[in-house]
């Protein structure tokens, strides 16, 4: 038996935690509320006609760390993180990286680029799926809407909808800011398939994404809850990891939590 | 020029990786393209971010995307979506504005398009593509389709001057031989003015030259237009755009970043809205003074004052 999911999100997370260690940076918080949904869609799904696009850009750690935890980035790539002369930018750069077709972080480009990928792939009668990682703070922006108006309307089968539903934005939670609840019912509003889980249990993700690949008519959402900072209690549910960098305590005390899981 | 692009995108529905997209315009005009490009034709709705956007992914997904709506639609509530998506990645996604400049007139501000080819050839990796004659439709549609990036096509109405031959399509062309001023004109009001030219006498009335492809780099001026530009000593822009961004700025850097600046340089350019009132195009062209009579009349001026006009 290949080794569990679940051990691999916890040294993919410890991977990440050094990065943003060393490298001083923050956004970690919703870097490791969505790093179960990216190792176990990396590990478990994403075949060579898959495409991947990570629409909340601010978890560029977490995705490279996945792509480490898959062999495609080095520790000496993850070393330059953030650093001068990287090409492992704050936030997915436009070439470079394995598996990365658009540079994001301006939240709200990403579920239009998997559509247009998405029927590229049918207008092409090509084979594979096309994935999008979103950020639920992120459907404040319009074009989010308009973008699934779009891939509903064109029926894109092939396109699964990732959100990181971690209830916490920019400058408060989610629904202090412009509430949203329920996510998951808006979304059906628009007649797609949509799936809501725990975004911090890799069975249940992979047999949401499973259930996508069946539905070849209607584009699929799934609407994973998660906890911002998860697996460190310090971080858990609170804004200041959207920002800060880690101190050396707080780093040691990070690295002995996420041991342990 | 709309009903001509119909028929260059008919053309190109043949080709394997064609696609279009409108954001719920074209009545009228597109539906050729619609019917010959089928599937291939996408009704993308009145959302043009997301439309530009889209486009994008089916240009990473190996087509080339046509992308259409009215030229003020299509470069401003998109253009973080034109920056992020198709031009930082160097993207093949052809932009098509119809109505460039003051060109829906009477409809009012919002349907005008002054700042678009200064916006977007600022992003990398785009070139703007302004035909000022209908014949020139054809030939940038098949440069944007050998080419591998962005590009921007704006288009007008069609004015073509009544009695000149045109010469073949090229991004500069001397349309018109003088001996005045060196006069560039950048977009369909280049018709009217030539057509006032004319009949001036050739010693005196400008050297007219038409530019159709911007930005204009250092090494764009062909040698034949520098050596205009040294006997008349006398650099005369002309475009349906504002100064910022315009063809005017970018032909005065790139001259004098090669040390070539003329001593003379009139530019006439759209001026907005000084009377706060709307007409048509003309009526707009007017008030900014680049209708063909306020052309003219200022040639008059500076043959009156050797120091020359600086409007």
């Amino acid at each position: 038996m290949s080794e569990s999911v679940k051990e691999i999100v916890r040294k993919a997370g410890l991977r990440l935690l050094q990065m943003h260690y060393e490298s001083r940076v923050g956004h970690i918080g919703g870097n490791l509320s969505c790093l179960d949904l990216l190792v176990t869609l990396h590990h478990r799904v994403l075949g060579p006609d898959d495409r991947f696009v990570l629409s909340k850009g601010h978890a560029a750690g977490a995705l490279y760390a996945t792509l480490w935890s898959r062999g495609l980035l080095s520790d000496a790539d993850l070393a330059t993180f953030h650093q001068d002369d990287t090409k492992l930018a704050g936030h997915p750069p436009v070439e470079g990286i394995p598996g990365l077709l658009f540079a994001t972080g301006s939240l709200g480009h990403g579920l239009g680029l998997a559509a247009g990928l998405a029927l590229a792939k049918r207008l092409k009668g090509e084979p594979g799926r096309v994935f999008c990682l979103m950020s639920d703070g992120e459907w404040n922006e319009g074009s989010c809407w308009e973008a699934l108006t779009f891939a509903a309307h064109q029926r894109l089968g092939g396109l699964t909808i990732l959100v990181d539903l971690n209830g916490l934005q920019g400058f408060g939670t989610t629904t202090e800011v412009a509430d949203l609840d329920s996510l998951a019912d808006k979304l059906r509003g628009f007649h797609i398939d949509v799936h809501e889980i725990d975004g911090h249990d890799p069975a249940a993700i992979e047999r949401a994404l499973a259930a996508g690949a069946a539905d070849r008519e209607r584009p699929t959402a799934i609407v994973a809850r998660t906890v911002k900072g998860h697996g460190v209690s310090f971080m858990e549910h609170r804004m200041e990891w959207h920002y800060l960098p880690l101190s050396a305590e707080q780093y040691q005390n990070a690295v002995a939590e996420l041991s342990k899981r | 020029m709309r009903t001509i692009l119909s028929t260059a995108l008919t053309d190109l529905c043949a080709r394997p990786d064609f696609v279009f997209l409108t954001g719920d315009l074209g009545f009228m005009a597109l539906e050729p393209v619609r019917e010959a490009a089928g599937a291939r034709f996408i009704n993308a709705g009145v959302a043009e971010q997301n439309m530009v956007t889209v486009a994008a992914g089916l240009a990473r997904g190996g087509l080339r995307p046509w992308v259409y709506s009215i030229a003020p639609f299509l470069y401003a509530r998109p253009f973080e979506q034109i920056r992020n998506d198709v031009c930082l990645h160097g993207l093949p996604v052809a932009l098509v504005g119809n109505g460039g400049g003051y060109a829906y007139g009477v409809m009012g501000a919002t349907h005008h398009a002054l700042e678009d080819y200064g916006a977007l050839t600022a992003l990398a990796h785009l070139t703007a593509y302004v035909p000022a004659f209908a014949e020139d439709v054809g030939a940038a549609v098949a440069r944007i389709s050998a080419g591998s990036g962005p590009a921007y096509l704006r288009l007008g109405r069609d004015e073509k001057p009544k009695t000149l031959a045109l010469p073949p399509y090229a991004p500069w062309r001397r349309v018109l031989a003088g001996g005045g001023p060196t006069m560039v004109i950048v977009g369909p009001l280049a018709g009217g003015i030539i057509d006032a030219l004319m009949t001036r006498p050739e010693a005196t009335r400008p050297a007219v030259w038409v530019v159709t492809e911007l930005p204009i780099v250092e090494t764009a001026p062909p040698e034949a237009f520098l050596a205009d530009l040294r006997r008349s000593a006398h650099l005369y822009v002309i475009e349906e755009h504002v100064a910022q961004g315009g063809a005017g700025q970018m032909l005065a850097y790139a001259l004098a970043k090669r040390g070539l600046a003329p001593p003379r340089f009139t530019h006439r350019c759209a001026q907005g809205y000084p009377s706060a009132r709307y007409g048509s195009q003309k009526f707009h062209r007017k008030e900014s003074g680049l209708d063909p009579e306020s052309i003219v009349a200022s040639l008059a001026g500076m043959a009156a004052d050797p120091r020359g006009s600086a409007a």
